[in-house]
């Protein structure tokens, strides 16, 4: 097993998406939102590199791209883990006890938000609202969203994902 | 005559395995040999019931649900279409109260047809307002719209026609639609449910919107928490271009309106209008002061109309069935349909479609069905994160702007939650400082540090720690946010607060003999 850190195991394969990103990219800075999105998807995260990349080629300054990528909730500065769960902790899914869903997986799978497992395959993060109100608890799980998720649903779900290491 | 099964396909069917249904109704149709297709939908919004399988007879459709993989094959074990009989059977669709009680005008293709078929849309009567609107002139379009009383759905409730004239009389060559379907209250999922259920709706008044204004380029600032309403609204608008709804010549006439599809990136702050235009020009979503007003200097500094999905959708109604018939609906100043959202802990959750005025109590007491946990119901939020928490004695208030405005209240974009007895009042408080400094986009003071400050004057609260003073403190925070802030994020973050204080202080904090008013 390849055991370095994720960054480094992978920034030689992000840098080439990164390239084949940006050239085929519009660098006006209306631009960069669906950028990011791509950086953030492909390579799991936005790392220094590739911002100091972006703002060369958007002729912006590496402070600005910063600025925008640690604004928002979807885009992450380190690699986040190959599978990435998303609570929904907003008021409707806490009338139908997200809370207790929350405190399900942190003693299941012994993490807490922006935690990750042991093995470091699964992070956990809260999300505010997937519009599934009238269903919850909702969970989303990569581009999967979940309905009416119980503990043993989300022990289902989870469990679905394959080997993932429950401490 | 191959019998239609109809199967939707929006978010919160999907969510509980809708796919997986329609997988397994097309694998026994195969295997049975039975004369009938599956056609997914849109959702009705009877999300209790999802999956919703509906089975069309000459009665009507019939509904079941809801359906799991394992009941599919138990609809048709004598080898026909199941009837009324069967145990998963909730009957006719269109006769259950939920949905027989509402006035749909904006929802009422939702769930019935397939969002992506224009001839189901145009069958069902859509269409119709843009061919009319490519015969009007732009002042007659936003007069239609002023006539209607339409205000803005997305919750400041502006009225959409006056939004329209400014920027039909805004100087400037080029113009812009945007649509502001960046639905981050949570309770709230009308406009997913539209988008995923009737999108060309939304387009259609989109390219009114254009005609109207002059615009000729339009954007959809769709949430990136909504990843299948992505896939279906981008596939619409391929649809929508190919048919001539969208492109350089609408429906033949010459004029040109176009739009994209632009996905924001999970902040809150950005369905505010001035942080969602500096999002969309790749910016941190930071709040604008106004003025100028976007009407006059939106995108890139060009007038812009910034409207909600609903808003947008009901100018379709407006123009196809006539401003009065519109206006019609609703009481005092609050004209027309809303469409509430019912959820969190209800037993029927759900799109309530009705006129202004219905009360509060009616929606969740009847539509509802009271909780879903069988508990009684403590408290009920209205209008997302930033609205009050309404105790009982305010249950009978009308749904309408004014009746909410005189309670201390909003109904913001339609989105009530139910919370049964369980729910600790003092912890709902918190949060709400909590989301708000999750949120805040940080540019004016009262909102950035108020809300750190609350959520720790809050916990001392609940900890008991000098309630009177901890008390004082919170009333001068709430009233500092409320007038201090730039926007309505750290505007309104003291309404739910303060319903908590009023209604619901024994949550909050023991009792304090010296409370200052």
């Amino acid at each position: 097993m390849d055991d370095r850190r994720p960054d480094v195991r992978d920034a030689e394969r992000d840098l080439d998406t990164l390239r084949d990103l940006l050239a085929a990219s519009p660098t006006t800075q209306d631009a960069l939102l669906p950028l990011l999105h791509q950086v953030q998807r492909q390579c799991g995260h936005v790392s220094k590199v590739a911002v100091r990349l972006i703002a060369s080629a958007f002729n912006l300054s590496r402070a600005e791209v910063h600025g925008v990528v640690t604004f928002y909730h979807d885009f992450h500065e380190e690699p986040t883990a190959e599978t990435v769960v998303q609570l929904c902790m907003a008021e409707a899914c806490q009338a139908v006890g997200c809370r207790a869903l929350a405190e399900h997986v942190r003693t299941s799978l012994g993490i807490g938000f922006h935690e990750r497992t042991a093995d470091g395959r699964l992070q956990l993060e809260p999300a505010y609202c997937f519009g599934n109100c009238a269903a919850g608890p909702a969970v989303r799980v990569g581009d999967r969203i979940h309905g009416r998720v119980t503990p043993a649903r989300f022990d289902a779900v989870v469990g679905a994902l394959g080997e993932v290491a429950i401490p | 005559m191959t019998t239609r099964i109809f199967v939707p396909g929006d978010t919160t069917a999907w969510s509980v395995g809708a796919d997986d249904v329609a997988a397994a109704l097309a694998s026994e149709i195969a295997t049975r040999g039975l004369d009938a297709t599956v056609v997914r939908t849109g959702s009705r919004g009877l999300c209790w019931l999802e999956p919703l399988v509906e089975i069309e007879t000459s009665a009507g459709r019939i509904g079941f649900g809801p359906m799991s993989v394992a009941d599919v094959a138990g609809l048709f074990t004598d080898g026909r279409a199941p009837t009324g009989d069967h145990p998963r059977s909730v009957g006719l669709v269109e006769a259950i109260p939920f949905l027989r009680n509402q006035t749909r005008v904006t929802f009422a293709r939702a769930g019935v047809i397939d969002p992506l078929s224009v001839t189901a849309y145009r069958a069902h009567g859509g269409g119709v307002a843009l061919a009319r609107a490519v015969t009007m002139t732009p002042q007659a379009i936003v007069d239609d719209v002023n006539g209607a009383g339409l205000r803005g759905r997305g919750g400041a409730a502006f009225p959409a026609g006056i939004k329209w004239q400014t920027v039909l009389h805004a100087p400037g060559s080029r113009k812009h639609i945007v649509c502001n379907a960046d639905e981050g209250d949570s309770g709230t999922f009308g406009d997913r449910l539209l988008l995923e259920s009737d999108p060309f709706q939304l387009l259609e008044g989109m390219a009114i919107a254009g005609l109207a204004v002059g615009a000729e380029q339009g954007v959809i600032y769709l949430r990136s928490e909504y990843p299948r309403t992505a896939a279906i609204l981008g596939e619409a608008i391929g649809i929508a271009r190919r048919s001539g709804m969208l492109g350089t010549n609408l429906l033949g006439s010459g004029r040109a309106f176009d739009l994209t599809l632009f996905l924001g990136a999970g902040a809150y702050i950005c369905g505010e209008e001035t942080a969602l235009l500096e999002s969309l020009e790749g910016k941190r979503g930071m709040v604008r002061p106004k003025p100028p007003l976007p009407a006059v200097a939106g995108l890139h500094g060009e007038p812009t109309v910034v409207n909600n999905v609903l808003t947008l959708a009901a100018v379709t109604s407006i123009l196809a069935e006539g401003a009065d018939v519109y206006a019609g609906h609703g009481v005092d100043r609050s004209r027309g349909t809303m469409p509430f959202q019912l959820a969190g802990n209800v037993a029927r959750g759900g799109v309530v479609e009705v006129p202004f005025g219905m009360s509060l109590r009616t929606i969740v007491e009847d539509f509802g069905g009271g909780t879903q946990s069988g508990r009684p119901i403590k408290a009920i939020q209205v209008g997302g994160p930033l609205g009050a928490y309404l105790p009982s004695s305010q249950w009978d208030t009308p749904l309408c702007y004014e009746a909410f405005a005189a309670v201390g209240a909003m109904l913001g974009h339609g989105g009530i939650v139910v919370f049964d007895e369980t729910v600790d009042m003092g912890e709902q408080a918190e949060f709400a400082m909590a989301f708000c400094a999750w949120e805040s986009c940080g540019k004016c003071t009262p909102c950035r540090i108020g809300s750190t400050r609350g959520v720790e004057v809050i916990q001392r609260l609940r900890r008991g720690e000098a309630p009177a003073r901890q008390l004082a403190i919170l009333h001068d925070l709430c009233e500092t946010l409320e007038f201090g802030s730039l926007c309505a994020l750290g505007g309104l973050t003291p309404l739910p607060v303060r319903s908590v204080l009023t209604h619901f202080p024994d949550d909050l904090h023991a009792p304090v003999e010296e409370l200052a008013p």
